[in-house]
Order: structure tokens, then sequence, then C-alpha cells
């Protein structure tokens, strides 16, 4: 294997619409600003890969005008996931352990305001006997969330503790878009969105991009002080059908988790983007966290949820932690599909 | 909205093959910053486009940063004449229902005099008249239908003047 | 909390309604085919799986295994809610225009619970573990649309 870190990572804010720039628009300045933190961003990179859904664009092809924003003539070496950005950044990891890049630039952007997300999410499930029912995202969540607590696993008052050390985390977030002074007690005070789901136990619709290089061996040390070294990187998808999934855990966290290494040695802080207070809860236990592990620092996808975006920051937020001597070891997951369907655990270190 | 709307019939007996399940998505699209200055302009029958700060060249229509390089453009905008050079072209004669013209009819690459991008439009001509380097200008709408829209102008039409040097257009090809 | 915005110098955009349709025809296969002509003549089926329980919607491949499934299995219409959530305010897109819960429906003789609907009037008459049994609609297309769960 050879040594691959994460060396630049930038972010837009998450905003709950940004009607006044287009998808490549807010695209652009998180580029230019991976490229003045890192030197490169673009062109220069030795392969590029993105993360974005035409679901959201709501345009065939959407991703394309994206590779504006990176200056793709002469042409370039450039693939495109329609998954979040974490799994772009998985396939620029293997790209450089195959030989073939040293650097590469990995994004997701998207745009969700455009359009009626928890709706449009429904064209996740099965075409033939499930999307025609059109079930949304919140109350597809909340089939697994009831499970969970009628199960006995875990409590209303835990989950709306999640989202209460999350938006506080997420004070200090300038890039965060919930977040301040929650109680439990204020949170199962608020009428049920979708029972069992109360709003606070969502993570918001958010526009927004981020953006992470990657680098091996030297050329990481050059680019960057302390670069976040991957140690572990691994994804697993469970099937389609509710019916032949355990609801009550995340076995598929649980896989990356065990091949990612994550349990061999301590970890300072872990990055979640489970977009529900109960998927939060999981992904915890699945992960198997020591409790001195500080959980989403940055507030998580419960404070910002760039939809395409928000895993690729997850593994951002924890790289710019060890870039700054913050932390040491770090974990970041990532998720994708219905309830908790494929997940994605990333093991970073400063050494 | 239908996802009734499938392809079995209760009680003929024959199975059901087929499913329809119809997507419909509604958007709220956004054209940007760029795309919605440029409308703007073409709503008050002026042409817009843009600067590459690097090596200068001429973007038309612009989508806000240069796709080379890959920086934005910033503020600065380049108002170009709506005469140009047919760079290529070709005569179609397979019907199109989104084309409102009738067969056949010759489509274009038009190089906009102080453009370093093709626009891609349709021409008024001969078939037998049309070439490269003919010289053509917009047909614009009546000015009291002028929109936001690029269907502003209706066509290209062949003026009177001098074909283009070849050098001038090849690298548009 | 609230959105921030770093962007304000942005002028406001032009912006434009749009409707994006994907009017596909699906073919069913021979498995899927059984199944949805099935609930157009009022009968509800699942497969055997490789274990020698029963999953409904039936699959072509068995979820653990891999192996291709054949022997279909009639499913009487009705069984058991294992989980559900109420829309208190439904979407037009969604199956009823008043509030109904989506569930979690283990049907009898079957082992694996699937995604449905409940028409229950209210919420307050849900409850996991209640019984519910199949209503189906006044014309059948062979759609999983067919029908919906009224309790038992």
């Amino acid at each position: 294997m050879r040594e691959v870190a994460v060396v630049g990572f930038t972010q837009s804010p998450s905003v709950r619409r940004e009607p006044d720039r287009n998808e490549v628009e807010i695209l652009i300045p998180v580029l230019q600003a991976l490229r003045e933190q890192t030197g490169l961003a673009g062109a220069e990179c030795d392969f590029i890969c993105s993360g974005s859904s035409d679901y959201l664009a709501g345009q065939s092809f959407a991703f394309v005008s994206g590779l504006d924003a990176v200056g793709a003539w002469p042409p370039v070496s450039e693939s495109h996931v329609e998954m979040d950005g974490a799994w772009a950044l998985y396939e620029a990891w293997v790209k450089i352990q195959m030989g073939y890049a040293d650097t590469a630039l990995a994004y997701g952007f998207g745009k969700p305001s455009m359009g009626d997300l928890p709706i449009t999410l429904a064209l996740q499930l099965d075409p033939y006997s499930v999307m025609p029912l059109w079930p949304d995202t919140i109350s597809v969540a909340g089939l697994q969330a009831r499970h969970c607590l009628e199960r006995g696993l875990f409590t209303a008052d835990e989950m709306a503790a999640v989202a209460v050390r999350d938006r506080g985390n997420a004070k200090t977030n300038p890039y965060a878009q919930v977040k301040g002074d929650f109680t439990v007690e204020g949170i199962l005070a608020e009428p049920f969105l979708v029972n069992p789901l109360r709003k606070s136990d969502c993570a918001p619709i958010s526009d927004g991009a981020s953006a992470i290089l990657l680098a091996a061996g030297d050329r990481a040390t050059q680019i960057c002080e302390r670069p976040a070294w991957i140690r572990g990187f691994e994804h697993i998808c469970e099937p389609m059908d509710f019916g032949v999934r355990d609801l009550g855990r995340s076995r598929g966290t649980e896989i990356a988790a065990e091949k990612a290494g994550v349990s061999s040695d301590k970890i300072d802080v872990a990055e979640l983007s489970a977009p529900f207070t109960h998927q939060s809860i999981l992904v915890e236990r699945a992960l198997g966290l020591p409790p001195e592990t500080r959980i989403n620092p940055s507030g998580g996808a419960l404070a910002g949820n760039p939809l395409m975006a928000v895993g690729l920051s997850r593994i951002g937020e924890c790289a710019a932690r060890i870039f700054r001597g913050e932390a040491d070891r770090a974990v970041a997951h990532a998720t994708s599909g219905p309830c908790l369907q494929q997940n994605l655990v990333c093991v970073l270190e400063g050494r | 909205m239908n996802a009734h709307d499938t392809s079995g019939t209760e009680g003929d007996g024959s199975p059901v093959t087929v499913l329809r399940a119809p997507i419909v998505l509604e958007y709220e699209y956004s054209a940007g910053q760029s795309a919605s200055r440029f409308l703007r302009a073409i709503a008050e029958g002026r042409l817009l486009g843009q600067r590459c700060p690097v090596d200068g060249r001429v973007y038309f229509p612009s989508r806000g940063s240069c796709p080379q390089h890959a920086v934005t453009f910033g503020d600065e905008v380049v108002e170009l004449s709506d005469k140009g050079t047919i760079v290529t072209f070709s005569i179609v004669r397979v019907p199109s229902k989104n084309i409102p013209l009738e067969l056949p009819y010759i489509t274009v690459n038009v190089l906009l005099d102080g453009a370093d991008t093709i626009l891609m439009h349709v021409l008024d001509a001969d078939l037998d008249d049309v070439h490269m380097g003919m010289r053509v200008q917009a047909v614009w709408k009546p000015r009291e239908e002028w929109t936001t829209s690029t269907e502003n102008i209706l066509f290209f039409r062949p003026i009177d003047e001098p074909d283009a040097d070849y050098d001038s257009y090849k690298e548009h090809i | 909390m609230g959105d921030e915005r770093d962007m304000n110098t942005a002028e406001r955009a032009l912006t434009a309604s749009h409707t994006l349709e994907y009017t596909y025809k699906r073919s069913l296969g021979p498995i899927l085919s059984r199944f949805f002509t099935g609930l157009r003549d009022r009968k509800l089926f699942g497969i055997r799986r490789a274990d020698g329980t029963v999953m409904v919607p039936p699959r072509e491949y068995d979820p653990d295994t891999g192996q291709a499934l054949d022997e279909m299995v009639e499913l009487p219409g009705e069984g058991v809610v294992r989980s559900w959530s109420w829309v208190a305010q439904p979407r037009p897109q969604q199956p009823l225009d008043h509030p109904f819960a989506y569930a979690l429906v283990q049907v009898d003789g079957s082992e694996t619970p699937f995604l449905h609907v409940v028409d229950a009037g209210d919420e307050a008459n849900m409850e996991t573990g209640m019984r519910v049994r199949i209503r189906w609609a006044g014309e059948t297309a062979g759609a999983i649309t067919d029908f919906v769960f009224v309790p038992a």
C-alpha cells in the first residue's frame, strides 16, 4: 500500500437555499480556496473525481458543467460518481494506490433546494414495488427510528441529546447552518414532523460544496505541514429490501469499521454524516467508539447537510483537526441510501 | 403523479409484463449569476461575453468562469456585435419536434465579431449559397416581444459583406 | 440558528419553474410479472427463499445467497405492522390525500416485512403489532398501488 494523505480541505457554508448561484458557482470559490491552501486544485492534479446527483440539479449530465470549475481543457483524467463526494475520494485514493496518480482532487456539490428533496430521494428505492408509493425520506427514516425505540435500543431522550450535542458543537463552526443551545426538554416538546421524528431529529436541507486534495508520500509532506494520513478506507453496501436488513444496527458500518481498522487504537475525533439522530446513535455504536472520543466537533450532518458533499466534509473536518494538531487519530463516516444502506469509514492519522 | 398508470387490465387474463410508474419532479431552477446577467442583457438586445483574465479570450455565452483556466471572470463584460462569421454549417433534413422550422434548414456555428467561442444557431439562407466564412447577422424578434430568453434571436441571415479570411476562424472549426 | 450567507454580494438570479419527467416503461421480467399479474387479479404472491422462508415482494435472486428463486407462494392478504411512520401532511405524489401511515408490514406466511401504506384514519389507531388486511382498489392495474392495508 502507498502512503496517501489528505493534504487540503475547503468547503462552502451550508445554507438552506442559495438562490443566486448555480451549482458550479457554489463550487468555484471552494476550489479556488483549495488552490490557495495547497497550490493545486484543478487540472494540475493527476486525477479528478466528483460526486453529485443529476436528480438534485434536475438536469441530465449536470456534473459535466462542474468541470468548468477545474479547467478541463486540455483534457484531464477525470471521473464522476453519482454518490457523495466521499465515494469520489475513495475512487481517487484507489487511483493513487494503483500508481496512476500522485495527487488527486475529489469534490462534491449539491443544490437540493431547487426541488423537493424528501420526494426526490424516493427515487433511491426499488422502482417496481416501493418507489411508486413515494415514501419520503423522513417517513422511511421514521420506520427505522420506531423499530429501534420499540425494541428498547435507545430512547427519544437519547435521540434528542444527539441534536443538542451536535448543534451545540456547531456554534464554533462558521460553515454550519443549524446551531445553538438546544435542550432535550425543548426538543421533546416539539410536535412530530413525521411521528416518531421531530424536526430536530432531522438534518437540515442544505446547498453547498466541499473539496479535498489527496497526495502520496513525499508530495503530501511538501504540500501540507501535517498531512492526515489515510490508514483505513472501506465502504460497504446493504441490500435494497428493508425486510432482509436489521434496521436496529448498522451492519454495513460495523464491517467497514472493522476492515478500516477503527478499533486498533484510540480515537480523538469522529465525524459522522448520519442525517437523523437515531442513525447517529446506530453509527456511533457500529464504529465502537471509546467514551473519550469527541463526536462531531463540527456539528456533523445535523448542523449542515449539503447532500453529495456532507460525507466528504466529514473526512475533511477530521483531516483539518489533524492539520492543526488538535487530533492525532480520527474516524470519518459517510452514508448514502435509505436507513444507512451504504456506509463508508475512513481512518486518518497525523503520523 | 399517477402511479396507477400501468399496462394491465383486470380480467383479461393476460400477464402484466410492463410497469409504468411515471416520475414527475418539480424544480425551481436558478440560472445563477453569470447566466442571469447574460439573459437580462439579451432582454435589452445586448449580447454580453466575458474575458478570461489569463489569456484574454472572450467567451460567449459566458458561464462565469474559464473552462480552460478554472478562474472566475469577475464582473467585467464585453459587449458583442450581433454580426459574425459562419465557421461551419450543416443542412438538416430530419424533423425534430423542438425546432419549428420547415425542412430542410441550415444549422450554423457562428463566431460573433469580438468573441472567441462559437454560437450554435440556425440560418435563413438558400441552401446553395451557404458556405464557411459567410458573413451573417442576427434577426431579432420585434422589440416589444423581447424577454430574458435567447429566443429573442429568431435566426441568422446573410449580409452583404465580403467573406471572412479562413485564418480568422480556422481554430473554431 | 438559521441560514447564514457569506455570498451577500450576489445579485438576484433569474429563476424558472421546471418540470422533469421520466415516463419510462419498465419490463418486469418473469418473477415480478407474476407478482404484478397477481395484484391485478387481487392476489398477493411471495417467493420461497433458499432457506425455505417466504419473502414479499418476490425477488429473482435470494438476497443472502444469490441463488435463483422460482417458487411463488400465494399469501393471505393480512398481516402484522412491524413499524410505522405517521404522515400527517401527505405530499401530492403520495398514495392517499389524507393522513396515513407508511408501515413495514409482515404478511402471514412471510418472514420479511415490506414497506407499504396503512389507511388507519387516525394516528391513534396505529400501533406496532396491530393486525392489518389488504383493501383492494376499485380497479386494479398490476401495480403496487393496487391496494393499501387497513386495520383488520
